[in-house]
């Protein structure tokens, strides 16, 4: 005796079975995909009516970061990078692993951590503006470096699927699902923007952020510059913990802070020359 | 055919169980890389490639240059080259199957390596490799099978076969050229980007590959009863010789625009490499043996009563193939990462489990090699006992 399913398999072939089996997924699958669509459109696509679906939303045409040099101060980075930290589950290796959840940890290779915003000196931020006689002020100021989102990304260009795409806001972002760990994006990458999981970062993480992914071992990532707070109308971790140093805003609208920010001050960007458009600017 | 490989002496067995020894004990150690990540490699922020793409570059190269008897075979009727012109084309076999298991074991998620596939990106010139290595692997396996099977039976090889052959050799120049262009193209790499990158890579393959394949035609005189002839050897050597020049000459003219030129961005790759940089210079003795290495083979090729002392040229062969591993694996990848973008200076050095995975791959070659060679070696002895 043959079952049930057996038959419908024959009759209708797999492929029918299949089907039906995926309209029914899609049904019930239906409305955190429309949610999806509209978190991952952002404020760029005007033909999608879903876009207003999450009205607190912050928007923009082209997003962009301003970071104000003479603001920041030692414990602003401290507070900037640990604001990051926390939002995103990026692990610390100077972080000791709980011996009864991971026993057996092996030892941290320092070399391999993750960075989505951290310290660098101004010869290392800009190197090809390196300047025995600049003024003394500069040479020890603390500067943060992050993804710049450019608009001619070269990250985007060299993944091989996709899985590092630009928004249409202008935001570089990544599908950690999609990630083959090939890393042609950090060779790609002319900022050092971006980090590999070399290993599992869970042992390393003080406390989970249920909010965010904890990323599997072996895909690359960086910052996104919180698009998941962005889009529940919210301002990215590192903006809200650096004491008014960092701004983020509409590029292309010329009315909003950052432009007005723009205006009024010598702002410069790393890696001018290249032609990557880095969406992030330093007032000097 | 394959059944000629089932059939071999004590020696041959013996050879084969050391290969699938080491692939064995390579095995294990990337189930551990498997588990528990690319941590177990020397590989870090700085430095997101080492010995895996280094010896993927290097062995594309070797692939390559197995085009080296097919152009004068096949396009120039060059008749000395019939008896080896298969085993350039089962060497392009061997060296293409390594350079796919290097990227598998480079990858951080390697069950999802289809992806390359599901979601072609024809603006990553990665996807671009995958086509051409693939493209040329397949062409070789099929043309190498065909012709050695007609050549069992005493027939033409079928007529379709030749279009194919002189598909090949586009094939063999496109696949070091994108694989050049993996890394040329990538702004704020200074090392990396300029256009003499995909000559110098084709030059070097042109003097590796056949390098190897006289190494290989000595072993097949020594092991069978099958003889290579010498002047098909000596033509090699002469290959080898030129391209060999053409390499070194490359790679003065990128020494010269770079250090004449003094741009810090460019300078400070080759600094590290040959001089070392903040005080970090693991390279600097490798850099030196492999330019002395390659100055000495080409001294010992240009003299003809060296290039045509037959105990010398294996020798010279050996010397070429080193040098040329170190300039374009070793220091082509850690020249391109070090220092990195920001200017910091991080080291690689790669670890054990890393050369370990890699003898593994190289195992897996050699034993694919073995086999291929024992086929077409049986084969002419076959025809012509």
């Amino acid at each position: 005796m043959k079952t049930i399913k057996e038959n419908l398999l024959k009759k209708s072939s797999r492929r029918g079975f299949l089907k039906v089996a995926g309209i029914s997924a899609v049904a019930i699958g239906a409305a955190p995909a429309i949610k999806a669509v509209s978190v991952a459109s952002g404020g760029g696509a005007d033909s999608l009516p879903v876009k207003t679906a999450n009205g607190e939303s912050l928007t923009a045409k082209r997003w962009g970061m301003v970071i104000d040099t003479n603001k920041i101060t030692d414990e602003v980075v401290e507070s900037v990078i640990a604001a990051c930290r926390n939002a995103h589950n990026i692990p610390d290796f100077n972080h000791t692993p709980d011996e009864e959840k991971y026993p057996k940890t092996r030892p941290a290779n320092k070399n391999q951590e993750i960075k989505w915003i951290w310290e660098e000196h101004y010869k290392h931020a800009f190197p090809e503006m390196e300047d025995e006689f600049i003024a003394e002020k500069f040479k020890s100021l603390p500067f943060l470096v992050t993804c710049n989102h450019c608009k001619n990304a070269p990250c985007v260009q060299a993944c091989p699927t996709k899985a590092t795409f630009k928004r249409e806001d202008g935001i570089v972002i990544m599908d950690f699902h999609r990630c083959i760990g090939c890393r042609f994006c950090m060779a790609a990458c002319p900022y050092g923007s971006r980090s590999f999981n070399f290993r599992d970062a869970r042992p390393f993480i003080d406390k989970i952020n249920p909010d965010f992914p904890v990323r599997s071992k072996g895909v690359v990532e960086k910052c996104n510059l919180c698009a998941e707070r962005l889009e529940r109308g919210e301002q990215p971790a590192c903006v809200e913990a650096s004491e008014g140093a960092i701004v983020v805003g509409d590029l292309e609208d010329p009315s909003s802070e950052i432009r007005g920010l723009l205006n009024e001050n010598y702002a410069i960007r790393r890696k001018q020359e290249l032609g990557t458009e880095s969406s992030v600017y330093y007032i000097m | 055919m394959l059944e000629i490989a089932i059939k071999g002496s004590k020696k041959y067995w013996i050879w084969l169980g050391a290969l699938l020894t080491v692939m064995a004990v390579a095995f294990a150690v990337y189930i551990d890389q498997f588990m528990n990540g690319l941590m177990i490699t020397g590989m870090s922020r700085d430095v997101s490639w080492g010995f895996y793409i280094a010896n993927f570059t290097f062995l594309v190269g070797v692939a390559a240059g197995g085009v080296m008897v097919v152009i004068p075979y096949y396009l120039h009727d060059y008749e000395r080259f019939h008896r080896i012109t298969i085993l350039g084309e089962f060497l392009a076999v061997a060296s293409l199957i390594m350079c796919l298991m290097f990227i598998v074991a480079d990858l951080g998620q390697p069950t999802r390596m289809l992806n390359v596939l599901l979601y072609p990106t024809p603006n990553s010139m990665l996807f671009w490799d995958m086509c051409v290595l693939n493209g040329y692997l397949f062409l070789n396996i099929v043309i190498g099978w065909k012709i050695l099977e007609a050549e069992r039976n005493q027939v033409k090889p079928p007529a379709w076969t030749k279009p194919l052959i002189y598909l090949s050799i586009p094939f063999a120049i496109g696949i070091h050229t994108v694989t050049a262009y993996l890394y040329c193209g990538l702004p704020g790499r200074g090392f990396w980007l300029t256009a003499i990158l995909a000559p110098r890579f084709l030059a070097s393959a042109f003097a590796a590959g056949p390098s190897f394949l006289i190494l290989l035609c000595y072993l097949v005189r020594k092991f069978t009863k099958f003889d290579p002839g010498w002047e098909a050897i000596q033509t090699l050597s002469k290959i080898i010789c030129y391209a060999l020049i053409a390499n070194v000459f490359f790679f003065f003219c990128e020494v010269f625009v770079v250090f004449y030129s003094k741009i810090p961005g460019h300078m400070s790759h080759i600094q590290y490499l040959f001089f070392g940089l903040h005080g970090h210079g693991a390279l600097v003795p490798w850099m030196w043996t492999s330019m002395i290495l390659m100055f000495i083979g080409i001294t010992l090729l240009v003299v003809p009563a060296f290039r045509n002392n037959e105990t010398l040229l294996p020798f010279t062969c050996i010397m070429i193939f080193i040098g040329t591993w170190i300039d374009k694996s070793l220091g082509m990848i850690s020249g391109g990462f070090v220092p990195n973008p920001l200017h910091h200076v991080t080291e690689y050095i790669p670890t054990v489990p890393e050369v370990i995975i890699s003898l593994g791959v190289l195992a897996t070659g050699l034993l694919i090699l073995t086999v291929l060679f024992k086929l077409a070696t049986t084969v002419k002895e076959e025809v012509r006992g």
